[in-house]
């Protein structure tokens, strides 16, 4: 019996639609192969719009920025205005709750409580941001000499590393709020000293995340590719390494702003914020509502509140961040 | 009567939004007392699957459905439950897996985690236990057993961590024993030393094996009987000698081919099978392997074919098989 | 093991120094000058002058750091504005119940937040789960001295369970040797005041458990369901162990690594949330009396337990990496 069958890609199949249906069958059952290849910031976009607490931490801090930027504009009354004692409504051991007028009623100087939660979202946003950004440029700083020192400098580069995070390392063996403490017995109160003191304690976590990251990121494979071209080391590390090292820190400073503001709140209820409430901040009508909470306890819940579901939205988007953005879970 | 007998096994997972992926779609094959049974097949044919399925191991999540049977001296394992299941896995049958360094433990030492298996379906007490591990390690092959057992995993090298994952296998003398892709994380020269070791195991307490593996080299070393996956089903499958001398089905040819040859000529060049693991038919529209195949006709499209049987056992899934005697494949 | 311990403390001494160095700029920075920082405004001109003299303040720089240095080892640690008393005896004083208080926080807090993480793991996406989630996410947000005042406010003022301040009923005369109410009652066989110390623990542990919790149910659940997934959880089911046995000496030891790391960075928070916790309930430990110390300018104090809460912090940390090298034979050195 002779073999009938030739050598090469045989193709015994009659034209017409079998041999079309099934091309087209194999087509659609490859899998593309040609995927655009997405950078991780683009990935971790699109993972945040889908990821339901992402969405709810974002809704929660564009409701907090509108009301900080647009509110004092609207507010009813004159957040430092003290009508109620002038309207002799304020006496000892009563405090007017909410009102058609006062909608969340009087605080214990008989100010208006909403305009003052109101006006309070902005300097709390500010406080929150300022204590932050002071946290992050130094710490940013420093971690960014160590990490490119510890990669670049050879033996002076590993000396620098080193004495900078000792001094980070010092830094974090105060327990935070005694680090705080200390920082504002330095400035006196104030609200400045709250923040530079919140700002002060979060710089060791800047260092080390960023220090970290970049020396992770100089063992990667696409250093060595770049350094085996010729690019230079400096020009490696500042166009390379510290925009790939940045993810965690934008991390980090979203879960810190929620920190900072519950700090801040913290060291004005020690009696180191500013001595004087006039001006609202969430914090310190926190602070100054406790000794109230058996007469009003609206006047802690309110700010508290506020706190609370500030701080919780931009943890949960900061916590979503970090999904998005860790690698591993690449599916 | 076989002391395993796989018919129809089907495993599908399914996932929100996207395709049902058909891991495995209709495995039958057998297992006699004693015998070594090979599963052969590229990545993504559903070898693994099916032993997994086969141990109830597999993840009980909702989007997972295994089907078929899998009668194992009497009892259907896949309609156990959990519990009946426990009592099965470890003491009637054993697996061993890929990876020896990530498949163990690293916090506890080696010789609590051959002793366990023998203390939970042997009853032993600590001081039995213990004796017998270190015969266990002994026998296979890891030397100076004694101080072995108070080692962490990350202290034995890859060929002894694979021999101590043997011994915690078969410590309770299972009547099966699964072995999936047991020598690939192993260099070659360990490789061998660990199938010679099955194979005595095997040889030495009438234990059935089930070899899962895409090296063809290994299977022809071990395998009385071969079964040829693809694409979640058996294609061909044949006593070893036969398989190799006279393969039908398209796809084991192609496989053959693939294998570089040491007596090949210079600069020749290789033969793979065309396409990608990508390219398939589901099965309901004809034959999964018809986008690449060479060998395809009109009847391979729409009915799924079925297994030819032939006298000497030898199976295969072709309408248009390979014919016997090809010229080009007298060389193997 | 013992090599390391020496060299960890070895490596704990430029620390010190540092802080040390810190402190003394600390010292000569703040408003008044450190004689005022040291008598306060009272001092009269005698005892300034004498404190100018005993801290060199007439010499050079290096000879002050050096007298500063010296009283710092003598643990001479000053003396308190308010209470004074030797900043040291007021440290061993207080800090057995702040002592008492953390490790109630952390026996709630490991309690409840290890089991809590390990059930979440397992079953995820469940209600269970989703709550520990959201309820741990929900735990950092909360300021600490708030929930401590809530708590009171509703458990010791309104429900009456609970007492609302302090350490103890006076009324029961307890006998007091260690200054650990709880020990004291227990040793002296004192049942009552024992029980009566719990009692006075248990609101202000959990105030001071939040946070601990929340971070340790986060961890724990994050750890367990990275352990699931290995390969070695997948061994152990294919040798038929039982359920039991797969999650004490599978699952969990390999879980617990990661927390265990955590618990001594938890340590700092601890304290911090003391503080605060402390000074809502008028719980008398170290850390009411740093609050007070604030307020009424004790800068000695302040000085004095940021040092010693500097060296503790240390010890603890240390404690925790030999733990640590104890449990993960991987880590350990030969």
């Amino acid at each position: 019996m002779r073999s009938t069958i030739p050598r090469g890609p045989r193709m015994t199949l009659a034209p017409g639609k079998k041999k079309e249906k099934l091309d087209r069958l194999a087509e659609l059952s490859a899998v593309r192969d040609d995927e655009q290849g997405v950078s991780l910031w683009r990935e971790a976009m699109r993972r945040l719009r889908r990821n339901p607490s992402a969405i709810v931490g974002a809704a929660i801090l564009v409701i907090f920025v509108l009301v900080a930027v647009v509110g004092p504009f609207l507010v009813p009354f004159d957040p430092v205005d003290q009508s109620g004692i002038r309207e002799g409504v304020i006496k000892p051991g009563s405090i007017p709750g909410s009102s058609a007028e006062h909608w969340l009623g009087y605080d214990h100087q008989g100010r208006d409580e909403f305009s003052r939660l109101i006006v309070g979202a902005r300097q709390t946003l500010i406080v929150g941001i300022v204590s932050t950004l002071i946290g992050l440029t130094i710490g940013v700083t420093i971690g960014g000499i160590a990490g490119a020192a510890a990669g670049l400098g050879g033996r002076w580069g590993r000396l620098i590393d080193s004495v900078l995070m000792r001094i980070v390392d010092m830094l974090l063996s105060l327990p935070s709020l005694l680090l705080a403490v200390s920082v504002a017995a330095l400035l006196g109160p104030s609200l400045t000293t709250v923040m530079i003191a919140v700002g002060v304690v979060s710089v060791p976590i800047f260092a080390r995340l960023l220090r970290g990251s970049m020396i992770a990121q100089a063992n990667r494979d696409y250093v060595l590719a770049a350094s085996s071209l010729g690019v230079r080391k400096s020009r490696i590390a500042i166009s390379h390494i510290v925009p790939n090292s940045l993810a965690p820190v934008i991390v980090q400073a979203t879960l810190t702003l929620a920190t900072a503001i519950i700090e801040v709140a913290a060291l004005s209820f020690l009696g180191l914020g500013n001595p004087d409430s006039t001006q609202p901040e969430w914090g310190l009508m926190l602070a100054d509502a406790q000794v109230y909470l058996d007469v009003r306890p609206g006047l802690a819940i309110y700010p508290a509140l506020g706190i609370i579901i500030t701080a919780l939205g931009f943890t949960l988007l900061g916590e979503a961040m970090r999904e998005a953005l860790d690698p591993k879970l690449r599916r | 009567m076989a002391l395993l007998d796989v018919k129809d096994l089907s495993v599908t997972f399914a996932r929100r939004g996207q395709r049902t992926v058909h891991a495995v779609d209709g495995v039958s094959f057998s297992v006699d007392a004693g015998e070594v049974v090979g599963l052969v097949g590229e990545s993504g044919c559903g070898k693994s699957v099916t032993s997994l399925a086969l141990m109830g191991l597999l993840p009980r999540q909702r989007g997972v459905s295994v089907g078929g049977s899998a009668i194992f001296d009497g009892t259907d394992l896949l309609q156990l439950d959990q519990r009946s299941m426990r009592d099965v896995r470890g003491r009637d049958v054993a697996m061993i897996f890929q990876d020896p360094l990530s498949s163990l433990n690293p916090v506890i030492p080696i010789g609590l985690q051959v002793t366990e298996v023998l203390v939970r379906h042997r009853d032993m007490g600590r001081e039995a236990a213990r004796k017998e591990a270190v015969a266990l390690l002994d026998r296979v092959g890891i030397p100076d057993p004694q101080r072995r057992l108070k080692e962490y995993p990350h202290q034995l090298s890859g060929g002894m961590r694979q021999r101590a994952l043997i011994a915690m296998a078969v410590a309770c003398q299972p009547r099966l024993l699964i072995a999936d892709e047991p020598t690939t994380a192993l260099d070659v020269t360990i490789q061998a030393q660990i199938l010679e070791l099955l194979k005595e195991l095997v040889r030495d307490s009438d234990t059935a094996l089930i070899m899962i593996t895409h090296d063809l080299g290994v299977v022809a070393g071990m395998c009385d009987t071969i079964n040829v996956l693809y694409a979640g089903r058996v294609v061909e499958t044949a006593r070893r000698k036969e398989l190799f001398a006279g393969r039908r089905h398209p796809y084991t040819v192609g496989l053959l081919r693939s294998i570089p040859r040491l007596d090949a000529g210079r600069g020749e060049k290789l033969t793979p099978i065309r396409g990608s693991v990508r390219d398939v038919l589901p099965w309901t529209e004809g034959c999964a392997f018809a986008p690449r195949c060479d060998f395809r006709v009109d009847a391979c499209l729409g009915e799924p074919p079925a297994m030819t049987p032939t006298h000497t056992g030898h199976e295969y899934r072709c309408v248009n098989p390979v014919p016997l005697s090809q010229p080009e494949e007298a060389r193997a | 093991m013992f090599r390391f311990i020496v060299r960890r403390l070895l490596q704990l001494i430029p620390t010190l120094f540092g802080l040390s160095i810190l402190l003394f700029i600390w010292l000569h920075r703040l408003p008044g000058g450190p004689e005022t920082a040291l008598l306060g405004e009272r001092g009269t001109p005698e005892s300034r002058a004498a404190i100018r003299e005993s801290l060199g303040l007439n010499e050079s720089v290096l000879i002050q750091y050096g007298r500063f240095v010296k009283r710092l080892v003598q643990l001479d640690l000053g003396t308190s504005i308010s209470t004074k008393r030797s900043v040291t005896t007021e440290f061993l004083q207080r800090f057995p119940g702040t002592v008492e208080l953390t490790i109630t926080a952390m026996v709630i807090a490991i309690g409840v937040g290890i089991p809590l993480g390990y059930l979440a793991a397992r079953r995820r996406g469940s209600f269970l789960d989703q709550f520990s989630v959201g309820g741990s996410l929900l735990g950092t947000c909360i300021p600490i001295f708030f929930l401590a005042y809530v708590l009171k406010a509703i458990f010791a003022e309104n429900l009456g369970w609970f007492p609302t301040i302090g350490r103890q009923d006076a009324s029961i005369e307890a006998t007091h040797i260690t200054n650990f109410f709880v020990l004291d009652g227990i040793l002296t066989r004192e049942w009552d005041a024992a029980a009566d110390a719990i009692w006075h623990l248990v609101l202000p542990g959990v105030a001071l458990a939040s946070i601990p919790l929340a971070i340790i149910v986060r961890i724990t659940r994050a750890s367990v369901l990275e352990v699931l997934g290995e390969d070695f959880v997948r061994t152990a089911e294919a040798k038929g162990l039982t359920e039991r046995t797969i999650r004490r000496r599978h699952v969990l030891r390999n879980a617990m690594l990661p927390v265990a790391t955590s618990i001594g960075l938890l340590t700092g928070l601890l304290l911090s949330g003391a503080v605060l916790t402390e000074t809502v309930f008028a719980f008398s430990g170290i850390g009411a009396f740093i609050k007070d110390a604030i307020s009424n300018l004790d800068y000695p104090v302040l000085m004095g337990f940021i040092m010693i809460i500097a060296v503790v912090f240390a010890l603890v940390n240390l404690l925790v990496d030999v733990s640590y090298s104890l449990i993960d034979p991987r880590v350990r050195v030969r």
